[in-house]
C-alpha cells in the first residue's frame, strides 16, 4: 500500500558553496518538494529544529533563497555521547522560472516542515488562446 | 562542552566537530539492527542523564508512539504527505511511510521517568538514569 512504505534515512547534504564561507560552520540543504497549479508555486522545506523566529525568505531577481537558523542556545550542557546526524543552518536557493508575485507569498511552520505559497504574477499565469 | 568559547561561530563549529566525532560510536553498540534506521538519532550527556534528540520532521504527534521498556525505547509511527489534487510535481525528495525503531540504551535507566517533547520536528526525549546506575563518591575512611 502506498503511505506504508518503511522510511528509509536520508543522509543530510552538505551546501556546496559558490562563495567560501568566512566561518567554517557546516550548512545543510532542506529536502525539498516543489509542486505547481495554474495559480501559485508551492515549495515544501524541511527544516527539523527551526522555529519561526529563525527563517528568512528572500525572492530577488528570480531566485528564490530560504534560510533556517537553529537555536543552538537549547543545546547548551549538552554533550554529545552518540550522534547519527549533524546540526547546522539549512540553505538553499531555487530560480524560479515563472514571475511571482512577492508581496504575496505566504509561509506557513509546522513541525519543522516550512510550507511557502509564491503566487504568480498575473502576466505569469497560462492564458487560453482562442483559436479563430 | 559548548561553553567557554568566546566567539559564537567557534562555539558552534566547535559543537559540529563534537558531533561528528560521535558520528555513529559504538556507544549504541551492535545490541540491535538499530544503526542506520530511521529516524536518526543523537545522544547527550545531560548532568547523570541523557537526552536523545530525534529528527523527525513532518509528523504529526499523534501518529507518534513511543514506548520503553527496562532500557530499550521504542519509536514508531508513519510520516504522511498530502499534495494538492491537481497539482504538477516539480521535485519530489521528501518521503513518506512508516518506521519502527527500536534503541537498546546501553546503561540501566528509569523506563517510567522518560519524558518526550515534539517541537519543530525534532522528538526530544529526556531518559533519567536509573538511581542505583548513578555513579557514587565513595568516601575513603
Amino acid at each position: 500500500m502506498a503511505g506504508q512504505q518503511e522510511l528509509p534515512v536520508q543522509q543530510k547534504r552538505e551546501v556546496e558553496k559558490a562563495q567560501e564561507p568566512t566561518t567554517p560552520m557546516r550548512a545543510f540543504l532542506p529536502t525539498t518538494d516543489i509542486f505547481e497549479t495554474e495559480d501559485t508555486l508551492t515549495v515544501v522545506l524541511e527544516m527539523p529544529g527551526v522555529d519561526r523566529d529563525n527563517i528568512d525568505v528572500n525572492v530577488e531577481n528570480g531566485v528564490l533563497t530560504v534560510e533556517g537558523k537553529i537555536n543552538f542556545s537549547k543545546y547548551e550542557g549538552l554533550q554529545p555521547i552518540y550522534s547519527e546526524y549533524n546540526i547546522g543552518p539549512y540553505r538553499r536557493t531555487f530560480r524560479i522560472s515563472s514571475r511571482v508575485d512577492q508581496d504575496k507569498i505566504r509561509a506557513e511552520l509546522r513541525d519543522g516542515v516550512i510550507t511557502l505559497v509564491l503566487p504568480k504574477a498575473e502576466e505569469a499565469k497560462p492564458r487560453r488562446i482562442e483559436v479563430k | 562542552m559548548i561553553m567557554g568559547y568566546a566567539d559564537p561561530f567557534e562555539t558552534l563549529f566547535a559543537f559540529q566537530r563534537a558531533l561528528e566525532n560521535r558520528l555513529s560510536s559504538d556507544w549504541l553498540g551492535s545490541t540491535t539492527a538499530s544503526t542506520g534506521a530511521y529516524p536518526p538519532v543523537n545522544v547527550f550527556q545531560q548532568g547523570d542523564d541523557l537526552v536523545a534528540i530525534v529528527e523527525l520532521p513532518g509528523v504529526n504527534k499523534e501518529d507518534l508512539n513511543i514506548q520503553a521498556k527496562e532500557n530499550t525505547i521504542r519509536i514508531a509511527g508513519r510520516k504522511a504527505i498530502d499534495y494538492p489534487e491537481g497539482v504538477s510535481l516539480h521535485r519530489r525528495e521528501r518521503l513518506s511511510g512508516v518506521f519502527d525503531r527500536t534503541l537498546v540504551v546501553p546503561m540501566q535507566i528509569d523506563p517510567n521517568g522518560i519524558k518526550a517533547e515534539y517541537n519543530d520536528g525534532l522528538l526530544a526525549l529526556f531518559i533519567p538514569r536509573a538511581e542505583q546506575d548513578k555513579p557514587r563518591t565513595i568516601k575513603i575512611k
